[in-house]
């Protein structure tokens, strides 16, 4: 199995063995964080670019700790500071990007499909942190790493997805990449977040508790606070009587059900506080299996002409592959090789 | 001293008097002098002569909805590009929508459009004045006085007008003069910041949807007021099953209503839209399948009345950007009779009543003593080789613009040659089209 894409600009149409493959590079990275030097030198040379059009303060950090860790340069460019204040066009800004040989660019815009955009226009990999409310691959890898490690596979999963589904980016790949996992999906919200197409994307449902009911996953997403006064819920306060994770809403689920939000959290709002910190939250080791997912994407996009000349040996199952790279000072002498390790 | 000009061998498609038969076509002082049958008419001596063998002849084609963006934007099209892609689209005259800028919505804007489409001296021009100043939907704009001017009907197109009650003034106030309102029907509110239409598709791309309903609501509306009002309603770029369904409604209880349709409406649905391809974003969107199918059986039945490009030139620069950004509008003159033809024989449209909604019908809506073929009429003719099969290639057309969905797309029928008031306007190149049949030959074979 190899990673056959140049871009990742989205789950939509990936197979379980690609997604399987990702999530199994993402688990060998997350040693590297785990170590006293938390540096490998697998990117060496290689520059990475972010293009932040809209705010981040978490994606941005993981993408840019991910290429550190890689030994990658990283620029790191936004709106606010960049051409684009001046009225630049996306593609002007991106040519001259590309223009300065960058061997990724990461791109998050308010604008769906403007990763696809780009990436039909400029030479080097681009990855989609985020493209309006279209996908947000990393953060539905990394949330399908987070289930994979606690429950172990995603057959007969039920999985909810709770809040603004209509608006989101992280529900959509997630939908994506779930469905082609094997998961069972529930849409959960107010039925302004739920059009009636979204019956093709699993079960719908507007009330929380049925919602929930034995569920082994609760995926709670973030609410944007400025669709207030845009007719889809009167008030946040009324939004959360009905729809906040609470509690109460937590024991109609399974047991040992797990909860995920991607974060930043409205406590009290979407999550209770007490259930955001409480037992079934793995909303910590989101964020630290975003770093492994975002060096895996780096390592397989950056890497991929040197890849496609390996060959590269098939693992056995419960092996575990982890990249160990030659500290030779020569950049050349830098291909990861696999060490083979029994889990 | 004028001269004559004989198109012979072909085969006569004329609405208005159901003649569907070969003829040959003489033309003298701009007019149509007679119709004869193949080879009776001994070719004068002065007269240059057309072969129109294997070939239909039609009243040249009328577009009641075309963007021909001058004054103002002619870096998008000018009224002699835009012209000269209507003729080489088989078209013979055009309407123009109001949304230049100045906007026409005053007899100087008015005389200037008339004034350099009659240098040009390609299609005829017919202005279509804004029913509001400025477009902007709060008062109307001097409507009698565009009208002394030359407009043909008025529109406020790319603005629906929100305030009920101007809508039913304007219906009122235009019987003085018999003009047709043109309303874009959308419901802004309905459609909110969508750049889509609403289903799958928009969901799948996380792209905002413009619902159906947008346009349903807005058609039901003026339906509405013009039971009271009096006046004439056409509905442009009709898009929505229901919003079909509606007119056909107020047809039956006897209501002025008319209705024209798109080829990119006939033809795309939202489908297209995938990957983001700003070519397929337009307003009215591109709709579902099932709305597709309620069109084309709209044309059939008659409740749809005119098949209109909405030919709407942009720079490459405001295509190529964002989804979100991108603006609506795609060139059509140049593909439309080629799509219609296809559209035609797969919902098994005949001739006659295709080239009555390309041209008779469109004249008949906005009064114009066009859209005949026989004696005594005045002489715009398309000759059209129905068989021709050719490959869109935007970048060759006559527009100055190239936003179309359909670039490389194989397609079959093509007008050869134009004819606006007796004269030879364009004719197809006549290696292109040598070398074409050719090769149609050779694949046959």
């Amino acid at each position: 199995m190899s990673f056959a894409h140049r871009h990742l600009l989205g789950l939509e149409g990936m197979s379980r063995e690609e997604l399987t493959f990702l999530l199994d590079t993402a688990s060998s990275f997350k040693e590297i964080s785990e170590r006293d030097i938390k540096k490998v030198p697998t990117l060496r040379g290689k520059t990475v670019v972010s293009f932040f059009y809209e705010a981040s303060t978490r994606t941005r950090a993981s993408f840019e700790i991910a290429a550190k860790r890689m030994s990658a340069d990283f620029i790191s460019l936004s709106g606010g500071t960049s051409s684009v204040t001046k009225g630049e066009t996306l593609l002007d800004t991106a040519r001259n990007l590309a223009a300065m040989r960058p061997d990724a660019i990461i791109l998050r815009h308010a604008s769906s499909g403007a990763p696809a955009f780009l990436a039909a226009r400029v030479e080097c990999p681009i990855i989609n942190a985020g493209d309006g409310a279209h996908e947000h691959p990393t953060q539905a890898l990394l949330d399908a790493l987070t289930i994979r490690e606690r429950k172990g596979s995603f057959e007969n999963l039920t999985v909810a997805i709770v809040g603004d589904i209509l608006h989101s980016r992280v529900a959509r790949s997630n939908i994506f990449a779930l469905h082609a996992l094997g998961a069972k999906i529930r849409l959960v919200g107010p039925p302004t977040f739920l059009p009636p197409e979204m019956r093709h994307w699993g079960e719908v449902t507007s009330n929380l508790h049925e919602g929930v009911a034995d569920a082994d996953v609760i995926m709670m997403l973030r609410l944007q606070i400025e669709r207030q006064g845009k007719h889809f819920f009167p008030t946040i306060d009324e939004y959360s009587r009905y729809f906040c994770l609470t509690k109460d809403a937590v024991r109609k689920a399974k047991p040992d059900v797990v909860i995920l939000h991607p974060g930043p959290l409205n406590r009290g709002v979407e999550i209770a506080s007490d259930v955001a910190d409480g037992p079934y939250s793995v909303i910590m080791d989101q964020v630290t299996n975003g770093v492994a997912v975002r060096m895996a994407i780096l390592y397989l996009l950056i890497n991929r002409p040197r890849l496609e000349e390996t060959d590269r040996p098939r693992l056995e199952e419960n092996e575990r592959e982890v990249p160990v790279v030659t500290t030779s000072a020569n950049d050349k002498e830098t291909r990861p090789r696999l060490r083979r390790k029994v889990g | 001293m004028s001269k004559s000009l004989l198109i012979c061998g072909g085969h006569v498609i004329d609405p208005a008097s159901g003649l569907d038969e070969p003829r040959d076509v003489l033309i003298e002082d701009g007019r149509i002098r007679s119709l004869s049958e193949p080879g009776r008419l001994a070719a004068a001596s002065s007269s240059h002569q057309l072969d129109a063998s294997g070939c239909w002849v039609v009243p040249g084609l009328i577009d009641m909805h075309t963007h021909l963006r001058e004054p103002g934007y002619e870096y998008k099209e000018t009224i002699e590009t835009g012209t000269r892609a209507a003729v080489a689209g088989g078209y013979t005259a055009v309407a123009c929508m109001a949304n230049t800028a100045p906007i026409n919505d005053n007899a100087a804007v008015t005389q200037a459009i008339l004034d350099r489409a009659e240098a040009a001296g390609l299609a005829r021009v017919y202005p279509i004045g804004a029913v509001s100043k400025g477009l902007a939907g709060l008062e109307l704009a001097e409507i009698g006085e565009m009208h002394r001017a030359g407009i043909v009907a008025v529109s406020d197109d790319g603005m629906p007008i929100t305030d009920g009650g101007l809508m039913r003034r304007a219906l009122e106030y235009t019987r003085m003069f018999d003009l047709p309102v043109i309303v874009h029907e959308e419901d802004r509110a309905i459609a909110g910041d969508g750049v889509m239409n609403e289903g799958e598709m928009s969901l799948r791309l996380g792209l905002r949807g413009i619902p159906a309903a947008a346009e349903e609501a807005m058609i039901a509306r003026d339906i509405q007021l013009l039971e009271r009002s009096g006046g004439r309603l056409h509905v442009a770029h009709i898009s929505t099953a229901a919003g079909v369904a509606l007119v056909r409604d107020a047809k039956r209880r006897g209501l002025a209503v008319t209705a024209e349709l798109t080829p990119h409406h006939f033809t795309l649905t939202d489908d297209a839209v995938a990957g983001y391809n700003t070519n397929a974003k337009m307003n009215p969107p591109l709709r579902s399948g099932r709305d597709v199918e309620a069109v084309r059986q709209g044309l059939l039945d008659g409740t749809i009345d005119a098949i209109a490009t909405d030919h709407a030139p942009h720079h490459r620069d405001e295509k190529e950007t964002e989804f979100d950004h991108a603006l609506n509008g795609i060139v059509g003159l140049e593909t439309s009779l080629s799509l219609s033809l296809a559209m035609a024989a797969a919902i098994g449209l005949p001739p006659l009543r295709l080239f009555a909604a390309m041209s008779l019908n469109a004249a008949r809506i906005l009064r114009l003593p066009l859209g005949e073929l026989s004696e005594g009429k005045e002489a715009d003719v398309a000759v059209i080789d129905p068989t021709l099969k050719w490959t869109v290639d935007a970048t060759a057309f006559e527009s100055k613009s190239r936003n179309s969905p359909f670039g490389g797309m194989e397609l079959t029928g093509r007008a050869v040659y134009t004819i606006v008031r007796g004269k030879l306007v364009w004719q197809l190149d006549g290696a292109a089209r040598k070398s074409e049949k050719k090769s149609r030959v050779k694949v046959n074979a």
